[in-house]
């Protein structure tokens, strides 16, 4: 149990996939404008992170390692993903309309990122077991929804801000992040992994 | 080597049978209503409903927001058709939302242009083709006819002509209008009938 919770904390805190490790900073800039698309877009982020760590642990250690073909990771689990996520999508679009309006248009917005494909590999190299797996997912999206939030909510008052001219629009946008960044890595030392 | 092929062969194989499968099992039906009122309006894409496009307009006559007669470039055609469709009477059309004429296109008069681009954010349906600065073409067979990029242009350039009838858009007038086409109805019912058995 205190190795899950270490693992939770190790993600969305300490390894945060924005602020410290880099991955999906393009949806991170790029639907960051208003608290309502962040919050969709972070919905989505979750369920498909931890989907996709659990379905390319499987493919991982079902299909590839008995096979002797790990090299084929990176373009397996981007089939992989790519496949559970749009099979996820027609279902979840037939069963549950009113899931399907909230994370509709980002869910194959997310599912090519960069942060999926990271969790994914990651869990690989730190030889992740199946519900360690999930953990790290389900963490690794809960500090990207995390810090997509906050930052959303923090760009809505920047654009009332009174920023001088030369600093307006992404600017300041990227600055912000920088700082927010600065903030994440104090986390560091707090737990190792 | 051959077992990297095979395995990832397989596999994507596999997803795409899943996938095709799952959409088929899952496909969500829309408004089959709206959906048969669209195909009936005439994709103009003009607004002169007041909708921003004909789907907007089918999903609001489908909610019974909306009257059948604010269709102007369907005319009392479409007016009737939806009539028939909706079991209502046909109305005249409504004059607020504009008059009902015959089928134009845009041209652009190339010379004048000065490539502003302000007519190509204006077309609804991307029937203008052009870059800054360089002169803007119409694609004819795409041009619906809506007059949305007439008003933005700053020099007046553009001009709606009526549509050409050629080969390709001539249709048989409609049997009111021609009532004499018996001989080639029964043609067609024999030669159906020699299929059939």
């Amino acid at each position: 149990m205190t190795e899950f919770a270490l693992i939770l904390v190790s993600t969305v805190l300490v390894n945060n996939f924005v602020l410290v490790r880099f991955l999906g900073l393009c949806p991170f800039m790029g639907v960051s404008r208003s608290l309502e698309t962040a919050t969709g877009m972070a919905l989505a982020t979750t369920f498909v992170l931890t989907l996709s760590s659990v379905a390319s642990y499987l493919a991982n250690h079902f299909l590839l390692e008995p096979l002797g073909l790990e090299y084929l990771r990176t373009i397996t689990f981007i089939l992989v993903i790519a496949v559970v996520v749009q099979f996820t999508e027609l279902v979840v679009h037939k069963t549950s309309p009113l899931l399907y309006q909230v994370l509709g248009i980002f869910l194959p917005l997310i599912t090519t990122n960069c942060a999926v494909l990271g969790v994914a590999l990651l869990n690989v190299q730190q030889g992740h077991g199946f519900v360690q797996s999930a953990v790290f997912g389900f963490g690794a999206a809960a500090g990207f929804s995390l810090v997509l939030v906050l930052f959303a909510a923090m760009r809505e008052r920047i654009v009332h801000a009174d920023v001088p001219a030369a600093f307006r629009g992404p600017a300041i946008t990227l600055v912000t992040a920088g700082l927010m960044s600065l903030a994440f890595m104090g986390f560091s030392g707090l737990v190792k992994g | 080597m051959v077992t990297a092929m095979l395995v990832l062969g397989i596999m994507s194989g596999l997803f795409g049978l899943v996938l095709s499968y799952a959409s088929k099992r899952f496909k969500v039906e829309g408004d089959p209503v709206a959906d048969q009122i669209n195909d009936l309006l005439p994709q103009t894409q003009c607004g002169q409903c007041n909708y921003a496009g004909c789907r907007p307009y089918a999903e609001a006559i489908a909610a019974g927001k909306a009257d059948i007669n604010q269709c102007p470039p369907g005319g009392e055609e479409t007016i009737r058709t939806l009539a028939d469709l909706l079991d209502m009477d046909p109305k005249p059309l409504n004059q607020e939302h504009g008059q009902h004429k015959e089928k134009l296109v845009a041209v652009i008069i190339e010379p004048v242009c000065i490539g502003c681009t302000l007519c190509i954010q204006a077309c609804p349906v991307d029937a203008i083709l052009g870059a800054p600065k360089q002169m803007h073409t119409v694609i004819e067979s795409e041009c619906t006819g809506c007059e949305l990029c007439v008003p933005p242009c700053p020099v007046d350039c553009i001009d709606m002509v009526p549509l050409q009838k050629d080969i390709f858009s001539w249709k048989w007038p409609f049997p009111d209008s021609a009532p004499d086409s018996r001989n080639g109805d029964t043609a067609i019912h024999g030669a159906a009938g020699d299929h059939g058995a």
